[in-house]
């Protein structure tokens, strides 16, 4: 068997990364000839017949109310438990923080290695499987050999697009209630504030971003002005965090926040490759910089060559001057 | 309280990285090295509980004698002691690091928290503070943004897909924090000096290997275009909006 743990979105339904790992799951089930199972936490809801559709025969849902109070730790002990006695192929799970950390946990305690942000999968005859996975927020990727009875890995979303699959003949459910020792110390889930709506920006079509360049906090003014009139987040380089200039939530980058908006607008921002991880995904690139050679400029889009605080200030009157505001 | 930082030696590449002829490592031979912006904030944090409880920060690294120069960075920002645990990989695999930590809190007295990056800056496997805490049976929270000491107890917040959690744990606890935690100091000239003379106690590393080896590394793909350059400073503006105009971001 293949087993997938599948993560729900807070209504109950299968979240986007849980369905793209089902179907990276269902081609490496097929060509090893095995079932693909899944594995989740809580009451059934609609997830069998979501499941079903997707291959899936079999699905075990991990009943504790330990487990309801969010400890991927907790999360991982029960795994551990389930996948000891399923001993299936392989084990995979998005590459979300709360995945990563059960699948960490549970990898500890089967005595296995666990490969993390996968982005492929191929399965040895009988030596190693060969992953290749993403290293430094995916600047590099690197191929390794993964040796283990159970081979363990998250997967990183954008995995290669998975083929048509075959709805499951039937789907049975098993209840699962693991034996979480009452001896261990736990960490234990004591508060959850709702994040306040509003864009943000991973959610921004649009971010416009500062670093060293922008040269001072009160330099991100007209940063903001042009968000503002664009419908945009601002963000910034770890530069501007470090220098006190910006939160660090604003942060792009391999430490801060990856982003995929459709505009990046970059302003003095030369383009380190841990920033560069960050916006990568962008689908547009806008470059604002003094120095035409910036890997940020090369690699840009657009770019417009010159000082931040002439080029932003002479944006923002064109679109005023356009839409008449 | 005590306190205890496991960093990692990685090396700082800039906007190129080049890779060594067989593939398989970073070509490091022009470039310093330094730690994860995660860990700094860890040994930050570590350094201020110490202040605020009288208690220590001690600052431990698994690899070879050349790694000596971060635990030794790490003293400079504060940290009052500094262990390593000799291994000869610089890169070893998670299963591995995660065996020597574990001995080596075995041997050390005992820390009330021990911290973790999230995830080091290069490998990025994302596991040894899980691992670590589950061998020697600790509660842990990863993706830490905030850390409260409560007696014998303490709460760590993290973000969460809907928004904000706050965990508590019984101590002794481990936690893997991310870089946001605090604005990691800039070492003094004062602290660079005592950093330079402290000793560094050398454990033996077990030795163990993992499961997981790097084949190779590769670049990825890239598939952008040519630069299209719009202008030069404020003269560009026109060409600027008629872009944000055809992508329909302004009318
Ligand atoms: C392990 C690790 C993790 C890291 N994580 C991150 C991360 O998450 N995010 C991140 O951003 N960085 C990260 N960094 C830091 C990264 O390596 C760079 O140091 C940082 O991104 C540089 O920020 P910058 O581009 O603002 O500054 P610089 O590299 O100094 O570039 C400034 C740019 O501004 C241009 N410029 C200067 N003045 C002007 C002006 N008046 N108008 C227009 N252009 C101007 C310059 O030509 C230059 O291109 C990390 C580093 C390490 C080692």
């Amino acid at each position: 068997m293949v087993l997938v743990v599948v993560e729900r979105d807070g209504d109950g339904t299968l979240t986007e990364d849980s369905a793209e790992v089902l179907a990276a799951a269902r081609d490496l089930a097929e060509s090893l000839g095995v079932p693909v199972g899944a594995v989740a936490v809580g009451e059934p809801g609609e997830l069998p017949d979501d499941l079903v559709k997707r291959g899936v025969g079999r699905l075990h849902l991990l009943a504790h109310e330990l487990l309801t109070d969010g400890s991927p730790a907790c999360l991982g002990e029960a795994l551990a438990g389930l996948v000891a006695d399923l001993r299936p192929a392989a084990v995979l799970a998005p590459s979300t923080d709360r995945s990563t950390e059960a699948m960490a946990w549970a990898a500890a305690e089967l005595g296995m290695p666990l490969a993390t942000a996968c982005t492929e999968i191929r399965p040895g005859d009988d030596g190693p499987w060969e992953v290749t996975r993403e290293r430094a927020g995916g600047v590099l990727l690197e191929d390794a050999a993964l040796t283990a009875p159970i081979r363990l890995c998250t997967l990183r979303p954008g995995s290669p697009s998975p083929s048509e699959t075959a709805a499951a003949d039937e789907m049975t459910v098993h209840v699962v209630v693991p034996e979480l020792r009452a001896s261990v110390p736990r960490a234990r889930l004591v508060e959850r504030r709702e994040r306040a709506a509003g864009m943000t920006l991973t959610t921004a079509p649009v971010v416009v971003a500062g670093g060293r360049g922008v040269g001072s906090s009160e330099g991100y003014a007209v940063l903001e002005e042009l968000a503002g009139l664009v419908g945009g987040a601002v963000g910034c380089s770890r530069v501007a965090t470090n220098n006190g200039w910006r939160p660090h939530a604003d942060q792009v980058g391999l430490t801060g926040t990856r982003i995929s908006p459709d505009l990046y607008v970059a302003c003095g921002i030369s383009g380190a490759t841990q920033h560069w991880v960050g916006c990568m995904n962008a689908r547009s690139i806008l470059a604002v910089n003094t120095d035409p050679e910036a890997p940020m400029v090369t690699r840009a889009t657009w770019a417009v060559i010159g000082d931040v605080h002439e080029v932003l200030p002479a944006v923002v009157d064109e679109i005023r001057r356009r839409s008449g505001r | 309280m005590d306190v205890l930082v496991c960093v990692k030696r990685v090396p700082a590449v800039g906007a190129e990285i080049l890779l060594t002829a067989d593939g398989t490592a970073i070509d490091t031979r022009h470039l310093g090295f330094t730690i994860g912006p995660h860990e700094e904030c860890a040994v930050e944090e570590a350094v201020r509980i110490a202040e605020r409880t009288g208690g220590s920060a001690g600052v431990l690294t698994v690899g070879p004698p050349e790694t000596e120069e971060q635990l030794r960075y790490a003293l400079s920002m504060g940290a009052d002691h500094a262990v390593r645990v000799d291994t000869p990989e610089t890169d070893p695999d998670p299963e591995a690091t995660a065996a020597a930590v574990t001995g080596a809190l075995g041997e050390l007295p005992p820390y009330d928290l021990v911290l973790f990056g999230e995830a080091s800056a290069d490998a990025g496997h994302a596991q040894v503070g899980f691992r670590v805490a589950c061998a020697l049976r600790r509660p842990v929270v990863g993706g830490v943004k905030g850390i409260d000491l409560d007696g014998d107890r303490v709460l760590l917040r993290r973000e969460s897909p809907e928004g904000v959690e706050v965990h508590e744990a019984p101590l002794p606890a481990v936690a893997a924090v991310l870089e946001g935690l605090n604005l990691p100091r800039y070492p003094t000239i004062k602290g660079r000096l005592r950093a330079k003379k402290a000793p560094i106690r050398v454990l033996d590393g077990p030795g163990a290997t993992g499961g997981l080896r790097t084949l190779r590394l590769r670049h990825r793909p890239e598939a952008r275009a040519r630069t299209v350059v719009l202008g030069h400073g404020a003269a560009a503006a026109p060409a600027v909006v008629d872009v944000l105009a055809e992508l329909g971001i302004v009318p």
